[in-house]
């Protein structure tokens, strides 16, 4: 995106604060003139104030009011800049968050499967704010910066051409070393950083790792990986922080030339008359701050740099294309029938996946799916709950094609526990309440007893208001499947999709998840992700899948029989290998 | 700070060096106005330009004097302070790599990363304050105030009233919005909180049709954290213009009472000038003084935590008395009513655990989780020191062993598959540096794994992203096993590290591991009967307590857990099927 167009987008979004910007551009012009004239009048002041006896003081107090008034005025015009820019700036990231949210919603599954997560939350937080500090705040710095040079400049030429034509000469002086350090200070700055990174990468995986490093007795070799990369970073490390060091002296450095020039021809000028010592004060308060703005843009100008970087992230979010509306389609009927045919689907057009799949469902029949890790199971999944749509060929339920009619109807006769548990970070009770949340306390407890966590619940410190943490790393893995167990008992769907993958989980929990899902599979069609051989063996179809490829479809009977990639699975589980005899 | 000061200690030089030339450059600064009080009083009053000139050319000396002071000051400032975070941090490093299982347990591995790169880079700064700001800033204070009684004490009071004021308005105004920031973090943590619950619950929540809830939850929070915000922007707003009046304030006083002094005959126009000036000096001073109390403040907390890190000592311990024992080849294994308690208290793990481990012998320990099966294993290759009884390896106790001796005996696959970025060879090298290719070759086909290796483009060569990222669980896995292998260890530990494969790839694993393992050790950790059912005795866990040992067919007829275990599992017939 151009730099132009990313403005103008940016500028859509700081409407709804139109008036806090004006307000912080207002305040800034006030603000700034406010506190270049306080030392044009405490010039003013001095030259009241001679020598012993010659000092006018009526005519001080008069100027000594005005000034006092002039501060008030520009301290309250400081503050306002400073809490508009804020209101703004804040508003504008606040609306950004809320957009950006808002595409999330919308964007189909295929979206978010295919970005890295962690990417994705950082455009959410940490860019936006980029945003807000870099680009608003950054804003009224380089706006503030300009107007104090300019006005500087015009005071100046107000008081005494000389002295600021000497002034100016110096300018390009202050630019060049502040353009010096910024350009010496980010390179270094790249590069530290970069190697930070590196040290930082080695550390996450060394000590993140010890189990394994201490296995292998792998310390030192650890230790010299890092010595290698440490030493880089002493390197890069002395060059950045020398350079940006420089910043400070530098401009103490130049300002103090400014200051002495200004002395100089000041003081000569003095002498001939041309410039009383008052002007001369009010001249050398000048060139004390004369180079600051200089260093703040060129600070403000990468801080630019990298609020549209930040921008052109973000936006590219917003950009992401959702899914297709649901507005004006019918709901779909209640049932627990679904027939598939011939569907073809695949992630990317170079790969097939799914070709030609046919499947009848009657309400009540269960379906196995079965296969090796990463065969693709997922898939299917993703096809019945219309997380993906077929290329082609239809996916009906009850005789309805389920892309006319609304996904939250579809989706609503479908019970999911995945094997990938979720839980959100709230209470137990919010939790098992997600698809219903206005169910009553005793339909709550009737869904946990049913999925044999009741009794579990209750020994929780708050029982059913113990709060989860984020990931539910206070329950255990078997204990949060159940959770949604009851999640799903509570909302009594049509149709179930489960997965009984249940690695990590006790013998004990086990059972328990295994009753659960027998009893609430009773008279519901059921699609099993099946891991055990009793569900396999009594379900009424097993789909086998490999490498995302639907090989085999059939009763178990007929499948072994067949003497496919079935039989051997089954074999390779429940019979002994030759070798293994021995 | 023992730990901390002993490091500073090599940069003794630098921090005397470096404020020491600050100082002159400060000394300068102060000068300045000084000077220009006598170009105006005396050079303006006798028309002298040659004054002027001469006093003029002393300025632009007395500047370019104090900028090479100050750059020495600087560079000795990066040397130093980068210097001592390089220091500490290979020595951090070094020390955390020292430390035992229980240690690392206690800190949590995030906490110690942060400890090792954010902590240190907070002390790096501090340090680097130190040399450039420690003396500079409140010597300017100090010394603006002083300059000033020197010009005229009387009028130099106003500078005694300012000074605390502006001090305690910076005081106060940090003071009340730190906390607030500390909120916002907060607040902003719990907006990513509700993004990443999001993300990983997209399926469930889309499944619910939840969005909307979804979007108001993210709404409340975004809300939350704009008022929160916009209440702190309020106020730090406050600082610029509070400081500003409380500055401009004292100028007008100084030229009011000013005026009178020179009403009175004894002071200067020129040296109210030089007040004015003191006066932003001193401003500019407390602003850095402020933020070097921030800076600080974290950087204490941070040398605490690094010292914290320090401060641990390993609870494992070489055996440094007594001579060093050589165990024979293929030792026994022998573990003597051995309990284990990860934190010292009666709350055991592990109880009362004995058998014996014969060389060609394979393990299996089943159990449920929580039952101590890892941490059965893991007291083998010493992760962790038993509480009670002892283990021993061959007639020697596993504590009077060399750490690396025992080791290099042992090939351990954790739980977690976990490969370090590099490419696969080097993987492959964990073990056993010098491993021949032949040697790598082998423990490949036996993990089931040279196969896929060979299909990739760039075989051994192949980088590995952090992690393993580029490959799946089940490649993952079987190249672990495979790492274990190299060099041929005499014991093998596989703590449930065939979860990620197939049913098929994990019964040809076992089958290579029998023909190729002859005269080993071999122990299998699995929660599946399968995976350890063919074994020649298996251990029972059940809640830290050696349940049973014996063959599964021993096993089926006498052992309640056992059978459990196994029905939940198979049917009756496979159960009890050979």
């Amino acid at each position: 995106m151009k730099k132009q167009a990313l403005t103008r987008r940016l500028l859509s979004y700081t409407r709804s604060s139109a008036f806090f910007l004006i307000l912080a551009v207002l305040s800034a012009v006030i603000s700034v003139g406010m506190s270049l004239w306080a030392p044009v009048l405490i010039g003013g002041a001095i030259d009241y104030i001679v020598a012993k006896g010659q000092v006018d003081f009526p005519a001080i107090l008069r100027i000594l009011i005005i000034l006092i008034a002039s501060i008030l005025i520009g301290a309250l015009f400081q503050w306002l800049l400073a809490y508009a820019t804020n209101k703004a700036a804040y508003r504008t990231v606040n609306d950004m968050r809320t957009s950006v949210f808002d595409t999330l919603m919308r964007v189909p599954l295929s979206y978010m499967d295919s970005k890295a997560h962690g990417d994705l939350i950082s455009r959410v937080t940490v860019d936006i704010d980029q945003i807000s500090t870099g680009l608003l705040q950054g804003f009224t710095q380089l706006f503030t910066g300009v107007i104090t040079i300019l006005g500087t400049l015009l005071f100046m030429l107000s008081v005494n051409t000389a002295i600021t034509v000497v002034v100016v000469l110096v300018t390009p002086l202050s630019l060049f070393v502040a353009a010096f350090i910024a350009r010496r200070s980010s390179g270094m700055f790249r590069k530290q950083s970069a190697e930070r990174g590196e040290l930082g990468a080695l550390v996450e995986e060394m000590i993140g790792n010890q189990k394994v490093v201490k296995a292998f007795s792998y310390e030192a070799r650890a230790q010299a990986k890092f010595e290698e990369i440490n030493q880089r970073l002493y390197d890069s490390g002395v060059k950045s922080q020398f350079y940006s060091s420089l910043t400070n002296p530098c401009t103490r450095f130049v300002n103090g030339i400014v200051y002495a020039l200004v002395g100089i021809t000041g003081a000569i000028n003095a002498v001939y008359g041309r410039l009383t010592v008052g002007q001369l004060s009010c001249f050398l308060t000048y060139a004390n701050q004369y180079t600051k703005p200089f260093n703040e843009i060129t600070g403000v100008l990468t801080e630019l740099q990298s609020a549209f970087a930040s921008a052109a992230r973000v936006f590219e979010v917003m950009d992401a294309v959702t899914e297709s509306s649901d507005s004006g389609k019918p709901e779909l009927t209640e049932g627990g029938s679904v027939s598939v045919s011939h569907v073809d689907f695949s992630y990317t057009p170079q790969q097939k996946l799914i070709e030609d799949f046919n499947l009848q469902v009657i309400p009540g029949q269960h379906v196995a799916i079965v296969g090796p890790t990463g065969c693709g199971k997922t898939t299917l999944i993703n096809l019945l709950m219309r997380f993906y749509d077929v290329n082609a060929g239809s996916i009906s339920v009850n005789g309805q094609d389920i892309r006319n009619v609304t996904r939250a109807s579809l989706r609503a006769q479908y019970g999911m526990v995945l094997q990938d548990t979720w839980l959100f970070s709230g209470t137990v009770r919010e939790n098992i309440a997600y698809g219903r949340p206005d169910a009553s306390d005793e339909e709550i407890i009737a869904a946990a007893k049913a999925a044999h966590t009741h009794n579990f619940i209750k020994r929780l410190p708050q029982g059913y208001d113990t709060v989860l943490s984020e990931d539910g790393s206070n329950i255990s893995q078997g204990q949060k499947q159940l959770l949604c167990i009851a999640r799903i008992m509570l909302t009594k769907p049509d149709m179930l999709i489960l997965d009984e993958a249940t690695s990590n989980i006790d013998t004990r929990t086990e059972l328990r998840i295994q009753k659960a899902f027998a009893h609430i599979m009773q008279g519901r069609t059921s699609f099993i992700v099946a891991h055990r051989l009793s569900t396999i063996r009594e379900a009424d179809t097993i789909i086998v899948m490999n490498h995302g490829h639907i090989i085999e479809q059939g009763t178990h009977e007929a499948l072994l029989q067949k003497g496919g990639f079935y039989a051997e699975l089954y074999n390779s589980q429940f019979a002994v290998p030759a070798d293994e005899n021995e | 700070m023992k730990y901390l000061t002993k490091f500073l200690k090599d940069f003794k030089k630098e921090l005397i060096i470096g404020p020491a030339f600050k100082l002159t450059e400060a000394i300068f600064e102060l000068i300045v106005p000084l000077v220009m009080a006598k170009i105006i009083d005396i050079g303006i009053q006798n028309r002298d330009i040659g004054y002027i000139l001469r006093q003029g050319g002393l300025m632009l000396l007395l500047g370019a004097v104090g900028l090479c002071c100050a750059l020495i000051c600087q560079y000795l400032a990066a040397r130093a302070s980068q210097g001592f975070g390089t220091k500490v941090r290979s020595s951090l490093f070094a020390h955390i790599n020292s430390l035992s299982h229980t240690e690392i347990d206690r800190f949590g591995t995030p906490s110690l990363i942060t400890r090792i790169t954010n902590d240190i880079n907070q002390l790096q700064v501090a340090v680097a304050m130190l040399i450039r700001l420690v003396v500079r800033a409140p010597f300017l204070v100090i010394g603006a105030a002083v300059m000033a009684m020197i010009l005229d004490w009387k009028l130099s009071l106003i500078f005694f009233i300012v000074i605390p004021l502006l001090a305690l308005t910076l005081y106060l105004v940090m003071a009340k919005s730190v906390p607030f920031y500390k909120a916002i973090q907060k607040k902003l943590d719990r907006l990513s909180l509700i993004t990443r619950e999001n993300f990983s619950g997209v399926r469930v929540i889309r499944a619910f049709s939840k969005q909307e809830t979804e979007k108001k939850r993210f709404d409340d929070a975004n809300e939350d954290l704009l008022r929160a915000s916009i209440n702190v922007g309020k106020i730090s707003a406050l600082l610029n213009p509070v400081t500003s009046i409380i500055m401009n304030g004292s100028i007008v006083a100084v030229i009011w009472f000013g005026a009178t002094r020179v009403d009175a005959g004894s002071l200067t126009q020129g040296q109210i000038i030089a007040f004015v000036n003191y006066m932003t000096q001193i401003l500019l001073a407390l602003v850095v003084v402020a933020n070097l109390v921030v800076i600080f403040t974290k950087a204490a907390a941070s040398g605490a935590r690094v010292q914290e890190v320090f401060e641990t000592v390993s609870s494992i311990r070489e055996n440094t008395l007594g001579e060093t024992k050589t165990i024979s080849k293929s030792p026994v294994l022998e573990w003597k009513n051995v309990s284990f308690s990860y934190d010292q208290t009666d709350e055991y793990a592990l109880t009362d655990i004995s058998f014996t481990a014969h060389p060609g012998e394979t393990i299996g320990i089943i159990g449920g989780t929580g039952s101590g099966k890892s941490t059965l294993v893991n007291l083998i290759p010493r992760f962790y020191d038993v509480t009670k009884g002892e283990i021993l390896l061959g007639g020697i106790s596993i504590q009077d062993i060399p750490l690396s001796e025992l080791r290099a005996k042992i090939g351990v696959v954790p739980q977690r598959a976990v490969l370090f970025s590099g490419t696969l060879e080097e993987n492959m090298r964990w073990r056993k540096e010098d491993a021949t290719p032949q040697e790598i070759q082998s423990a490949l086909e036996i993990a089931q794994a040279s196969e896929f290796v060979s299909q990739m483009p760039k075989g051994l060569q192949t980088e590995i992203l952090q992690g393993g990222k580029n490959l799946s669980g089940g490649q993952r896995q079987r190249l672990t096993i495979a790492r274990a292998l190299v060099g041929e260890p005499e014991i093998l530990i596989l703590d449930d590290s065939a979860s990620a494969l197939d049913f098929a790839t994990d019964a040809r694993l076992r089958a290579a591991l029998r023909k190729h393992n002859k005269g080993k050790t071999v122990f299998i950790v699995s929660q599946r009967v399968n995976t350890v059912r063919r074994a020649d005795r298996i251990l029972v866990l059940d809640d830290g307590g050696l349940a049973a040992i014996g063959t599964h067919q021993e096993l089926m007829k006498t052992c309640d857990v056992y059978r459990e275990i196994c029905l939940s599992q198979l049917s009756e017939e496979e159960a009890a099927g050979e």
